[in-house]
């Protein structure tokens, strides 16, 4: 069913019908003809060395993965997620895919296969001559000179350049792929990887730790301020395969970075995997902001192909007055598993997660975050909105819980949905678990969120009714959305356009 | 062994002294709930239904010891005009007990029914429950189905002005009783059911209501203040098209306490409210389980929990509204708070929405926090000395749940039994 034919419920703007269609259009289905290798279909500790063995990494390395493997062939596939989608033969997927181009690790950028530059320039990523990225759409008010971004392209299973490595490295950041990061600098690796997503935490986190062929890796020293926003582009391009990347960031006492991340990849018939983990350590004093648009193929009209999205990320603030925020735009694949945390262990540190969730057709999103308080005066704020329409399955799933020792500590989340049209479903899961009178904990989703002084303040204004919701809660999403680096500005602007009046908890 | 396995033989070891008793009309309905009982085994502790609270005591073959506890005063009901009925440890007590009669309504105790040929409570006894076992297992409440050992069948043909009062009394301290009500209200038919007492050391009491179109349905409750109960209670109920239920729940101490309320609204323009207040000290642990189905059109649904807890005191909410897709105009509220009142204390809950329905109204609500300080201090420095002042804001903090009590006489007995409490249980 497509959304022309929704009789849209009295108090949902047009505008926001039109915004939802807008950005459900798949505009990365496009597919890259070139020559790929792929390691055998399924996977086994065969499997496993092989990849380890492409990615030149040393014993340890390779052992880490085996045990990995070992487990997880111990694991069940979980079930509690409101998701149904046909049983996944883990056995039938590539696990490792790369353009034949890539078998020699290029030097520089102008060693890497043209035609792999020419598919992110059409994503509007040119990694190559416009390394300042200039040309989106919406971003007029950028500063003139432009804005840098450094970014990590990951193509299948391997990264094909890091953009600005060298500017980076003049600031002390370490910013590569996590394969050169497991060969250039494994005391690092060896001390963070895993610290935060052990091997065992859940079934497709083992399964990545097992399987990952790529990813990237950021290291920022203490007391930096990164030069530039960093990013990853993940592009999936072969049939039948799975990506599984690993991201690894590590911001030392007093540092600062930005990270995006986005993901695209071609319109097809079959559904593929994508299972990854984020991994985000912040010491003292440090702040990280990791911003996502998921923009994974969602399958078609009729819930044929997709991207099935099993993500596990989560950020440790260990040092006092750390800081982190995830801000997600989640609108494409067929199924998304997805729970960005944070473990909130430094007194004083603060946790923040704003989501933005569109499914439409015969799109499945089951999403949220935990905030972990385990240090004293820890705050956290979660802002979530989901949006259903089609036949498609929205749901919120959240844990705040707040330990004994989290004293004084603060929590706020408010999670609304919208549906449009009679056939899907929104849906809500929190779990708050508050074991000490000091903290605060507040979860809030209503139907009325729009602010009575504020709508009196339009009123008197002269404003009419009508125009005053707009304008508050236009202002009110637009909170969120701020929340995403300019780069996002494209997505933004349609996202700005969804009202959430009428919305249900 | 697996999980599987595992509770399967602790069902069998669980109910190897309990029976199912001879019913020429009611037998059927009792096996059908053992093969229930036998598919399900026994709730586990990492079950997700079972997350907040531990299983243990209620799977245990014996029940845990529970000292008697003698609350010195008269039965929260004791002013009302009443009809009574007394249950020690779960055996009904004639002497106790009124004259099982009133104008409007049959009333009957379930074993003297079951001797008869036939009733019309066969088309009732264990449906409700068997419906409520999709989409969460109850396991407690087939095996209350299957083996109770008593209770009362009422069939209300019209509005019953006296409310009907169940007392539990607790006697011994190891007893483990397990009751089972059918309350059926034709359409029209208004009844208000009250219960009180701690009833057993270990009780298990289900109630299956089936609230006709139009007719209404009010029910209070006060579990008992002994310290070491423990108790299950389920309640079913499914309601007609402008049918009212409202249901409002009063817990003191306890050692464990899971109170499940499974409502479906089929009618539409039906109203549902369900309501508790609970206050514990130490070993308590009390968890509230809603779950309320939106079936029909333009039908309201209330949850109001509010928990008062100290000195590592458990409170536990899991609510949740489910509305279908044909659900249209749903008006659904969930509130639940805690007031911790020390450090020790904890708050556990889950509410949850599960939304099919395009136009519909639901909010949920939950907080938990430590008592006002600047209200506190305001009262002190009117006079109010701290004790007070501390009461009062804990009782206006319950008030949103009391106010659920359409009876301002049954709320005022209520507010008196809490304001006892609390000057009892001041630090």
């Amino acid at each position: 069913m497509t959304l022309d034919q929704v009789e849209v419920k009295e108090g949902v703007d047009q505008e926001t019908v039109d915004a939802v269609r807008e950005v459900s259009t798949y505009k990365y289905g496009w597919e890259t003809e070139i020559e790929m290798e792929y390691a055998p279909k399924g996977v086994n500790p065969d499997i496993v060395c092989l990849i380890s063995e492409k990615n030149d990494e040393p014993e340890w390395m390779t052992e880490w993965r085996l045990s990995a493997f070992e487990r997880w062939t111990q694991m069940d596939e979980p079930k509690w997620a409101m998701v149904n989608y046909p049983k996944i033969d883990f056995q039938d997927q590539y696990y490792y895919a790369r353009p034949k181009s890539m078998a020699e690790k290029p030097k520089s950028l102008d060693d890497v296969d043209p035609k792999l530059l020419a598919t992110y320039e059409k994503l509007g990523i040119p990694l190559k001559e416009q390394m300042i990225l200039a040309g989106i759409e919406g971003a007029e008010d950028a500063p003139a000179e432009g804005r840098k971004v450094a970014v990590d392209a990951v193509f299948d299973s391997v990264s094909v350049g890091t953009t600005f490595q060298d500017e980076l490295k003049k600031a002390g950041v370490i910013f590569c792929s996590i394969s050169e990061a497991i060969r250039e600098h494994p005391e690092l690796v060896k001390k963070y990887l895993g610290s935060v997503v052990p091997v065992s935490d859940n079934f497709y986190a083992t399964l990545n730790s097992a399987v990952f062929s790529d990813g990237s890796f950021v290291y920022i020293p203490p007391g930096v301020r990164c030069p530039m926003e960093l990013s990853t582009y993940f592009r999936i391009n072969a049939e039948n395969t799975g990506q599984f990347e690993r991201t690894l960031i590590i911001a030392d006492k007093g540092s600062y970075v930005s990270y995006l991340e986005g993901c695209t990849a071609p319109q097809r018939d079959t559904a593929q995997l994508h299972a990854a983990v984020v991994e985000i350590i912040i010491e003292e004093d440090a702040e990280v902001k990791y911003s996502t648009v998921q923009n994974w193929f969602p399958g078609d009209e009729n819930g044929n192909g997709g991207i099935y999205n099993f993500v596990t990320k989560r950020a440790d603030c260990r040092g006092a007055r750390s800081k982190v925020m995830w801000t997600q735009v989640e609108t494409g694949s067929a199924v998304t598993w997805k729970y960005p945390s944070c473990i909130l262990r430094g007194d004083e540190s603060q946790g923040e997660f704003y989501s933005i969730a569109i499914a439409n057709n015969h799109q499945q999103a089951d999403t949220g975050t935990k905030m972990i308080h385990l240090g004293k005066d820890t705050k956290s704020r979660i802002v979530s909105k989901g949006i259903s329409a089609g036949v498609a399955q929205n749901t919120y799933r959240g844990l705040v819980t707040m330990h004994p020792r989290a004293k004084n500590s603060r929590n706020y989340t408010q999670c609304d949905s919208l549906l449009i049209g009679d056939k899907c479903g929104a849906h809500t899961v929190p779990y708050i678990e508050v074991k000490n009178n000091s903290s605060r904990v507040e979860h809030e989703a209503t139907t009325s969120k729009v602010d009575d002084d504020q709508l009196f303040y339009c009123r008197q204004r002269g404003m009419d009714e009508e125009e005053a919701v707009a304008l508050v809660v236009n202002g009110f999403c637009k909170d969120v959305l701020q929340a995403l680096p300019m780069e996002f500005a494209m997505e933004a602007q349609q996202l700005v356009a969804i009202s959430l009046e009428g919305s249900v908890g | 062994m697996g999980i599987a396995e595992t509770r399967i033989s602790q069902l069998q070891d669980r109910v190897v002294g309990l029976s199912v008793p001879a019913s020429a009309w009611n037998a059927e309905n009792r096996t059908a709930a053992v093969e229930r009982l036998q598919s399900m085994g026994l709730p586990a502790p990492r079950d997700e239904y079972w997350r907040f609270t531990d299983p243990k005591s209620l799977n245990a073959i014996e029940a845990p010891k529970a000292a008697l506890f003698d609350p010195k005063e008269t039965d929260v009901f004791d002013t009302v005009d009443r009809l009574e009925i007394v249950f020690v440890d779960g055996v009904f007590d004639a002497v106790a007990s009124d004259d099982l009669s009133g104008s409007n309504m049959t009333i009957e105790r379930l074993s003297d029914a079951e001797g008869h040929d036939s009733h019309w409570a066969a088309d009732c006894y264990g449906a409700l429950e068997a419906i409520g076992q999709t989409p969460v297992q109850r396991p407690f409440a087939a095996l209350n189905t299957a083996y109770a050992t008593d209770g009362v069948l009422i069939r209300v043909t019209g509005k019953v002005e006296k409310p009907v009062n169940i007392t539990y009394r607790h006697a011994n301290d190891t007893s483990d009783a397990i009751l089972h009500h059918v309350i059926k209200l034709e359409e029209g038919a208004e009844l208000t059911l009250l219960e009180n007492g701690p009833a057993a050391a270990r009780f298990n009491k289900s109630c299956e209501v089936f609230v006709a179109d139009r007719a209404a349905f009010h029910h209070v409750r006060t579990q008992g203040r002994d310290h070491e109960r423990r108790a299950v209670t389920y309640i079913f109920a499914d309601l007609g098209t402008e049918s009212v239920f409202k249901s409002f729940t009063l817990t003191a101490n306890g050692a464990l306490t899971r109170n499940e309320c499974v409502l479906r609204l089929n009618g539409d323009d039906a109203t549902a409210h369900v309501a508790g207040a609970s206050v514990g000290d130490g070993d308590f642990h009390h968890d509230d389980t809603v779950f309320i189905t939106h079936d029909a059109v333009g039908c309201e649904s209330r949850q109001v929990f509010k928990k008062v807890l100290r000195n590592g005191a458990t409170g536990v909410f899991q609510g949740k509204i489910l509305v279908k897709p044909d659900a249209q105009k749903t008006d659904g509220y969930q509130i639940s708070q805690s007031l911790l009142l020390d450090a020790d204390s904890q708050f556990l809950a889950k509410p949850e929405l599960e939304i099919y329905a395009d136009d519909v109204a639901c909010s949920h609500g939950s907080t938990s926090g430590a008592i006002d300080e600047e209200a506190l201090f305001y009262l002190c420095s009117r006079g109010v000395p701290k004790d007070q002042a501390t009461d009062l804001l804990t009782l206006a903090f319950l008030a949103e749940a009391v106010d659920e009590i359409e009876s301002d006489t049954l709320s005022d007995l209520i507010v008196e039994k809490l304001e006892g409490w609390l000057e009892r249980h001041r630090p």
